[in-house]
């Protein structure tokens, strides 16, 4: 076990390398020379030279990588090239109102497919099955941008129950004023694909044959669903979770556009809008860190999960 | 539809049917997949219509009022378009006169002379369109009509770039094993741990603004899921002896790539290209609705969208519907052509 949370750490460092070579191509190569960007409509030379200079834009490519690869592992990537804010200040004060959205959305969302799912599968060929896969499918064929839209005006400004958008400093006026309507969005439009999918995983395990034994030991059915089939469905649905888990940072951007969160994704799509590349490249290069240690963590997970799966 | 029986009619072998006639029949038979076949094929041909300009030529002319409303609806109240045609253009005050000290004076009699001589065709707007006007009168069918065109036409390509990258790389990868599979393995392991939206977002912040530019992005950052399945067939079908047979009759290993193996593992490449074409479309409507996708002089479903969301506080639901309906049909028709695909080529699965 420890042998293989060794090895596969070590199998991170050519993968976070590669990231490491490839924003750097995409921001300092490809992304041409941002004191152009900077400058904007100031054509006098020397104040670009000047841009130049304080970004290390006339240093070899070399030298600049040699400075990225400092940034990485010092945490400093300096100021934000719009607002002149330090961009871990940005990284820290907007990681909170996202994981307010994206972690009760994560849970309740996996919860709720779950629940559903089972209760789908167990009744599986019926009427009630087949019109829920309808509306499943239905509901997958729109927009997400759709739901927000008709979500915001309906809820909030026909109905009143929320506030159409905003935040506030306070948590829990956050949690209880705010943060209902997206979270309920995010899960109305999650909701339908898990719920497929996770009865396509319910439903594969009980066609094995583990289950006909059960229930030839004269099992009651919801018992060999609830404790054979829920188990052994559980790994597949890990990895889904797993897969999901760290776009849980960048957040739904979309909702937080929506409804004016101060939260990460509102941040990168402002950043892409301003080509506020230093903003951009921290979190890019963070979430990727983060998504191989989930990853390993999802991995190590299995273990607990199903005691057959050996590490090798 | 046309292409597919063309692809399926065998050229010499009669004796047992092949593949893809087994894979056309099995379809013809699935009454969903038929039917999904025909909503794709009808918005192909919107799309190829509205390229050549048959179809929706004239989205950009301000036909109606402000807002005009659908047809069905035409008796409603359109206080927005009131607001406009109400307004005095006439000044309120007397103008003063400055001819006395006003340099250009001795030639405003001339200027308007000259500007009485060319004609100005009053246009009348219309009160009622089709399916409604969006603020500039713009008829909201024609715009989705363009739209299809642009957002399926972003969908496809980009898929077809995406399928050719990942084919190609993962027939590499697959074929060759070795150095070329653990360089590329890392490749893809990179691409793969950055979170696929902020991925695209990233490329959108150095490239510049167009319609070619997001269909590089969708491309350059959708191949992985298409390399890896393509590996595993390669990987897969590599050890089989039709493959040992072909090196025995010495053909190159480039003929063994794509000549031998890749029709076996067309079936996996072809539900792949449809599956994305999908996904593609859904993140082209996204990236064009915040602004990071068509140029402003294009119309798409996403743009459509980010005008609908003012739209709809004052009661002007039309366009919302518009674009929202037209995408969710063609987005359930391909996923279930996708799903009738899989079954077909791959019985086995069901």
């Amino acid at each position: 076990m420890t042998a293989y949370v060794i090895r596969r750490l070590w199998q991170m460092i050519p993968t976070l390398a590669g990231v490491i070579l490839l924003i750097f191509f995409l921001f300092n190569w490809v992304g041409g020379d941002p004191a152009q960007v900077l400058a904007g409509k100031i054509s006098n030379p020397e104040q670009i030279a000047n841009i130049r200079k304080q970004l290390g834009v006339d240093q070899p490519y070399w030298y600049q990588l040699w400075v990225f690869v400092q940034q990485v592992f010092t945490f400093d990537f300096g100021r934000s090239w719009a607002t002149n804010e330090e961009v871990s200040r940005i990284l820290l004060t907007r990681v909170g109102p996202t994981l307010t959205i994206m972690v009760p959305v994560l849970v309740l969302e996996t919860l709720l497919a779950v629940v559903f799912a089972i209760m789908v599968a167990y009744v599986r060929g019926s009427l009630t099955d087949r019109t829920i896969m309808v509306i499943c499918t239905t509901a997958m064929s729109i927009s997400f941008l759709v739901y927000i839209i008709v979500g915001q005006w309906f809820f909030g400004f026909i109905l009143g129950w929320f506030p159409v958008q905003g935040w506030s400093e306070s948590t829990l006026r956050n949690v209880l004023n705010y943060a209902p309507l997206p979270i309920f969005l995010a899960i109305l439009v999650g909701l339908a694909p898990q719920l497929r999918l996770y009865r396509s995983f319910f439903l594969e395990e009980i066609n094995q044959d583990y289950v006909r034994t059960a229930r030839a030991k004269g099992l009651p059915e919801k018992k060999v669903m609830l404790k054979h089939v829920l188990r052994n469905a559980l790994i597949p649905i890990l990895t889904n979770v797993g897969i999901h888990l760290p776009s849980v940072f960048v957040g739904s951007f979309l909702l937080e556009v929506f409804f004016s969160i101060p939260g990460l994704g509102r941040e990168i799509v402002t950043a892409v809008n301003r080509s506020d590349f230093p903003v951009i490249k921290a979190v890019t290069v963070y979430l990727a860190m983060l998504t191989m240690f989930v990853n390993l963590l999802v991995d190590v997970l299995y273990k607990a999960v199903d005691p057959r799966v050996s590490f090798k | 539809m046309s292409s597919v029986t063309a692809n399926c009619a065998p050229p010499a072998m009669q004796e047992s049917p092949g593949l893809w006639v087994l894979a056309w029949r099995r379809l013809r038979n699935d009454r969903v997949g038929m039917v999904s076949l025909a909503v794709v094929a009808a918005y192909l041909l919107m799309m190829i219509a509205s390229y050549a300009g048959i179809l929706a030529g004239d989205w950009n002319k301000e036909k109606g009022v402000s807002y005009a409303n659908p047809s069905f609806l035409a008796g409603a109240e359109n206080l927005e378009a009131k607001e406009v045609t109400q307004r005095d253009f006439a000044p309120k005050a007397k103008p003063v006169d400055l001819s006395d000290i006003d340099p250009l004076a001795p030639r405003y009699k001339e200027w308007e002379e000259r500007a009485a001589k060319i004609a100005v065709t009053e246009v009348k707007r219309a009160e009622s369109l089709p399916f409604g006007g969006d603020k500039w009168g713009r008829d909201v069918l024609a715009k989705a009509v363009k739209g299809s065109e642009v957002s399926i036409f972003v969908g496809l390509t980009a898929a077809l770039f995406a399928t050719l990258i990942g084919t190609i790389l993962g027939a590499m990868a697959g074929y060759w094993g070795g150095k070329v599979n653990d360089f590329l393995e890392w490749f893809y392991n990179i691409f793969t741990s950055i979170p696929y939206i902020l991925l695209i977002l990233a490329f959108a912040a150095v490239f510049k603004r167009g319609l070619d530019t997001i269909i590089v992005i969708l491309a350059l950052t959708g191949w992985t899921g298409i390399y890896r399945l393509v590996r595993a067939e390669y990987i897969k079908h590599c050890g089989r002896e039709y493959v040992k047979a072909a090196q025995a009759i010495g053909a190159s290993h480039f003929s063994r790539m794509f000549v031998h193996i890749l029709p076996n593992a067309s079936h996996v490449i072809l539900v792949q290209l449809s599956q994305h074409v999908v996904s593609f479309i859904k993140a082209e409507v996204i990236l064009s609705f915040l602004g990071l996708g068509v140029p402003v002089d294009m119309v798409s479903w996403g743009t459509m969208l980010a005008e609908a969301q003012n739209e709809l506080v004052i009661g002007k639901w039309w366009q919302l519907f518009a674009a929202g309906a037209s995408m969710a049909i063609l987005v359930t028709g391909f996923s279930m052509l996708t799903d009738s695909l899989r079954d077909a080529l791959d019985p086995k699965l069901k």
